[in-house]
């Protein structure tokens, strides 16, 4: 599904190199985990691959279904199947979460040459879907992410990828800010999606979001490169014993 | 032929392209008054302080320069809406083209003809709501159109309206120079929705006087004709009464230079007046929003709201000033100006002003420029919709405070779909 080949970035900005080197596959149906300690470079990966502005690809390469990624803008990787769950959901003053999700569901559909989807039937989809996200229709009415808790921003990230049900999902940090409930409700979602065509990349720092989404796969990412991989319990050793063993044992 | 170079010799040029028009003892009062008064003051030349950022010169001088004429295959505003139309085709009227002028709660009356007559109603409102205006602040554009002005609409609004009332200005001349005097008289309680569309002329100046009694409702929703080398001087003068309510949006798309302003007193207690505009402009277009609001009575809400879009060197300017005179306690003011800036080229001039005499108000105002949000552009982008729509998206929820000041929903969706239609239309 992903493929990245010894993917190499710098900050364009300050001549920064992030990542030296990142081999990944992630196959359809499989859920890969990626760990590592503060500053290893696990968002800049997923911005990068989301095609985010400030990044330069000196090396390397990335491919959706075969398809070349880095080349696209970041609205034809989405169509192309690609979504990000950002770990800092952007607010938008203006633009009602409903027309926003509407709008983005169509700029798919029209980009892949499919039909667009009717002001009722996106409606009743989306009242379905937000139901099992505990979303309400007020957070629908609203302006997208504006107002928001933090529980609330990272569950309206999963009901727009339960909308435009994409066939590679990144979630970046998704834990990040979320209590018990809302860490059980957000992984219920994810989990809901999971699927044989759909891979996912899970970006976290901590092991606890993986206790409710179960990886078949964990990379530990260190320094800009993946130092080790492993099943679930790898992430059960840094729960545990912390990076700092792992990073030496592979240093 | 040398430019003219003074105040006077500038003042005394353009007044020799016009006369006083002929009529009855009352209008010939308010225009010799008007005449005499703008000789005093004189025309404004680019060294007035309240014309720093806007260059008077072609609203000023003797005769209009030429402004082609637009073709466009939009369907007329306000078509939809069920209205009483009164149409000016370069400042002339158009009874053809126009609706019969009767309309329960209003009496509907011409200025070239209501001014043959030795007394009318109109002569305790017509040119005196004007001449307040002046202090502290000096409008001789509107004062020569009180002088000049032949023709305008007279509306005595004596109860609630039920139907608006649609100003429609033509433009098919490309040197037409259109001066226009209308004057609205509501009796307390008196409710009407006075809509305005169209370019008028290759240039225009428009003087509008609004006398809301105790009790009374304005509502007014313009938008200024999209030719592009069209110019415009237009001044709104209200006068409000204890509980009145004034509320006036303009769209303005377009138009090498606009100067609208706005001034309004707020004289009873318990009024309120919010002024709003929405502007896109771009490549040769100058906007200029000027509003003056005093408060002269207790517990007044006001609020002004002006965004501009601006691109390829289109420039916007506001100047809006709140006063709180002592004694308006309570008062309620609140005024915001945002431009986005779509390029480097663009520019947006902003002097926004508090004064302020009263010691328990609540005021605030700002004023920013900015470009389009590139967090929001990146999520908007990564979710799938294309640059150039998520620019608009993003432009429309940028102007959406101002639009949203119309009460209508109809009136705001017809907005809303122009502005639209613009940026469509511009998409790269």
């Amino acid at each position: 599904m992903l493929e990245i080949k010894n993917l190499h970035v710098d900050l364009e900005e300050e001549e920064k190199t992030i990542l030296k080197g990142v081999n990944l596959t992630v196959e359809a149906g499989k859920v890969h985990a990626i760990m590592g300690p503060n500053g290893s470079g696990k968002s800049t990966l997923s911005y990068v691959l989301s095609g985010r502005d400030g990044y330069e690809v000196t090396e390397g390469s990335a491919t959706l279904e075969g398809a070349d990624i880095l080349d696209m803008d970041p609205e034809e990787r989405a169509a192309a199947g690609l979504f990000l769950a950002f770990q800092y959901p952007v607010e938008i003053p203006g633009v009602g979460n409903m027309t926003f999700m509407r709008t983005a569901l169509n700029a798919q559909r029209k980009a892949r040459g499919e039909e667009e989807m009717s002001a009722a039937d996106f409606l009743k989809l989306v009242r379905e879907k937000a139901k099992t996200l505990k979303i309400d229709a007020d957070m629908l009415k609203r302006p997208v992410n504006v107002g928001f808790s933090g529980g609330e921003k990272k569950r309206n990230e999963i009901l727009q990828m339960a909308m435009l049900e994409p066939k590679m999902c990144i979630l970046d940090e998704t834990d990040s800010g979320l209590d018990v409930d809302a860490m059980k409700l957000v992984s219920d979602g994810v989990n809901a999606l999971r699927a044989e065509g759909r891979g996912f990349l899970v970006i976290t720092h901590y092991q606890r979001l993986l206790d409710h989404i179960k990886p078949d796969v964990v990379h530990i990412m260190a320094d800009g490169r993946i130092v080790k991989t492993g099943g679930p319990e790898l992430a059960l050793e840094v729960e545990h014993n912390g990076y700092t063993d792992i990073l030496a044992e592979v240093a | 032929m040398a430019a003219p170079q003074t105040k006077p010799d500038v003042t005394e040029a353009r007044l020799a392209a016009h006369s006083l028009p002929g009529g009855g003892v009352w209008a010939t009062a308010a225009r010799e008054d008007a005449l005499s008064r703008v000789r005093a003051m004189g025309l404004p030349t680019r060294r007035d302080e309240y014309w720093k950022f806007t260059r008077p010169d072609t609203l000023v001088e003797a005769g209009a320069p030429e402004a082609a004429l637009f073709e466009t295959d939009e369907t007329a505003m306000f078509d939809a809406v069920d209205r009483l139309k009164i149409v000016f085709v370069d400042g002339v009227f158009d009874a053809e083209a126009s609706d019969d002028l009767s309309l329960e709660g209003v009496t509907i009356e011409r200025l070239e003809e209501a001014s043959q007559t030795d007394i009318h109603w109109a002569r305790d409102v017509y040119g005196v709501l004007e001449t307040n205006g002046q202090t502290p602040v000096a409008r001789p554009l509107a004062t020569l159109n009180t002088a000049m002005a032949a023709d305008g609409i007279l509306m005595h609004v004596t109860g609630k309206v039920s139907k608006p009332v649609n100003l429609v200005y033509h433009h098919k001349s490309t040197t037409s120079d259109a001066m226009l005097h209308h004057v609205i008289k509501l009796d307390p309680g008196a409710d009407i929705t006075i809509l305005e569309n169209g370019p008028a002329a290759a240039r225009f100046n428009k003087v509008m006087e609004v006398d809301v009694a105790d009790g009374a409702g304005f509502h007014h929703v313009r938008t200024q004709g999209r030719d592009h080398e069209r110019r415009a001087a237009t001044h709104i003068f209200a006068r409000l009464g204890e509980e009145s309510v004034f509320k006036s949006f303009t769209l303005t798309a377009n138009g090498v230079l606009t100067r609208n302003e706005c001034v309004i007193e707020m004289t009873g207690d318990n009024g309120v007046a919010h002024v709003a505009g929405a502007c896109v402009g771009d490549g040769d277009f100058h906007h200029d929003d000027t509003v003056f609001i005093t408060h002269d009575a207790v517990n007044c809400e006001s609020r002004q709201v002006f965004k501009k879009v601006l691109r390829n060197g289109a420039v916007g300017v506001f100047q809006g000033k709140i006063l709180v005179k002592q004694g308006a306690q309570k008062t309620d003011g609140y005024q915001i100006s945002q431009s986005l800036l779509l390029d480097g080229d663009s520019e947006f001039l902003a002097k926004p002003e508090l004064e302020i005499y009263a010691d328990d108000v609540a005021c605030s105002h700002g004023s920013t420029s900015g470009a389009i949000d590139e967090e929001g552009l990146f999520y908007l982008r990564a979710r799938g919709v294309p640059k150039s729509l998520a620019t608009d998206l993003l432009t429309l929820a940028f102007l959406a405070e101002a639009v949203e000041e119309i009460e209508d929903e109809g009136l705001r969706e017809e907005i809303v779909g122009r502005l639209e239609g613009w940026l469509e239309r511009r998409r790269d």
